[in-house]
């Protein structure tokens, strides 16, 4: 069983896994998202009382910091007792790509290019916290990130969803085609 | 005991995240370059398998927990805010090859550069909430 599930998943029961996330989300009465915990972060360490935008009832998001909470143990377990028998098994052409960045696509098992992003690399540490900036900056300035807007949004045949998404891609084409090749390739 | 519950779901999110593979930051550089069909695949299926159980739970009146009928809190109409933050946050996607969810199990993964990223992530959350006020909705 346990070799069973650790085999990569297909894409279509991936997404399916993703579903049954909503509809356990929806039946226990919340919506489906993640980035506002970044906000309310920001509320726990009291910018309430400087913005009005973190004037959170943190009461109410609870669940959402224990779902978090949640993700970190799920990404544990997964790693250490549910790995994949090989790396991620990117596409030929990605792989041949990134090998003239000198960057090798079964690093850090195909999940990280752990040879750039780590502590003893100060340019891959800089590169994190841009990255990480901007992640926090756009979730919220968009009001949603992958789970709030791709999935659940769409899923609930949202236009403003819709927009948010092709926004992701714009932004996501424009650093992988224009800036990522200036950065490290 | 609802709290457990949302625990539960967490843990069952990270391992899909990890299983599905969305939490690489290859899988995702490959997407943006066009060079595989899993992500959209992955990305698709989610969407359409999650809003059939939506629209089933809705045209069969299944009810939450708490016994309310199935709605949907509709964000307002702002079209420069979902495309400028949207494309913000894109290029982070496309920078770190993460996005918010997968932060947190990359971390459990023990990639521990990610303790940087979310922190940086909640500067960035604090800045938007800063300067809201000044940027275009």
């Amino acid at each position: 069983m346990i070799e069973f599930i650790s085999q990569p998943w297909h894409w279509a029961v991936a997404g399916v896994a993703f579903a049954v996330v909503v509809f356990l989300m929806t039946w226990l009465g919340r919506m489906f998202g993640i980035s506002s915990i970044y906000r309310n972060f920001c509320a726990m360490a009291g910018a309430g009382k400087k913005y009005a935008y973190f004037d959170v009832n943190l009461k109410d998001e609870r669940w959402r910091l224990v779902f978090v909470l949640g993700i970190i143990v799920g990404g544990y377990l997964a790693a250490h007792y549910l790995a994949s028998p090989g790396p991620v098994d990117i596409s030929p052409k990605t792989v041949a790509h990134l090998h003239e960045w000198n960057i090798d696509a079964t690093e850090g098992d195909g999940f990280l290019p752990v040879s750039l992003f780590n502590y003893s690399n100060w340019y891959g540490v800089l590169l994190a916290i841009i990255g990480g900036f901007l992640v926090g900056f756009g979730t919220r300035y968009a009001d949603g990130c992958t789970s709030g807007h791709a999935i659940t949004g769409l899923s609930h045949l949202q236009v403003q969803s819709l927009i948010a998404v092709i926004g992701f891609f714009i932004g996501g084409l424009i650093m992988t085609w224009l800036i990522l090749p200036l950065l490290i390739g | 005991m609802r709290l457990a519950a949302f625990f539960l779901v967490g843990i069952f999110f990270g391992i899909v995240a990890t299983k599905s593979e969305v939490i690489s930051w290859f899988r995702i550089h490959e997407m943006f370059r066009f060079e595989s069909f899993h992500m959209y695949g992955v990305i698709g299926s989610a969407v359409v398998s999650s809003a059939i159980v939506l629209a089933l739970m809705k045209s069969f009146n299944i009810k939450t927990l708490d016994g309310k009928a199935v709605s949907y809190k509709v964000k307002p109409m702002q079209v420069r805010r979902f495309l400028i933050g949207g494309s913000i946050f894109g290029l982070g996607w496309g920078l770190i090859g993460a996005c918010p969810g997968p932060m947190f199990t990359m971390l459990g993964h023990g990639f521990l550069i990610f303790i940087v990223v979310i922190f940086s992530a909640i500067v960035g959350a604090f800045a938007y909430g800063a300067l809201r006020d000044r940027l275009p909705h």
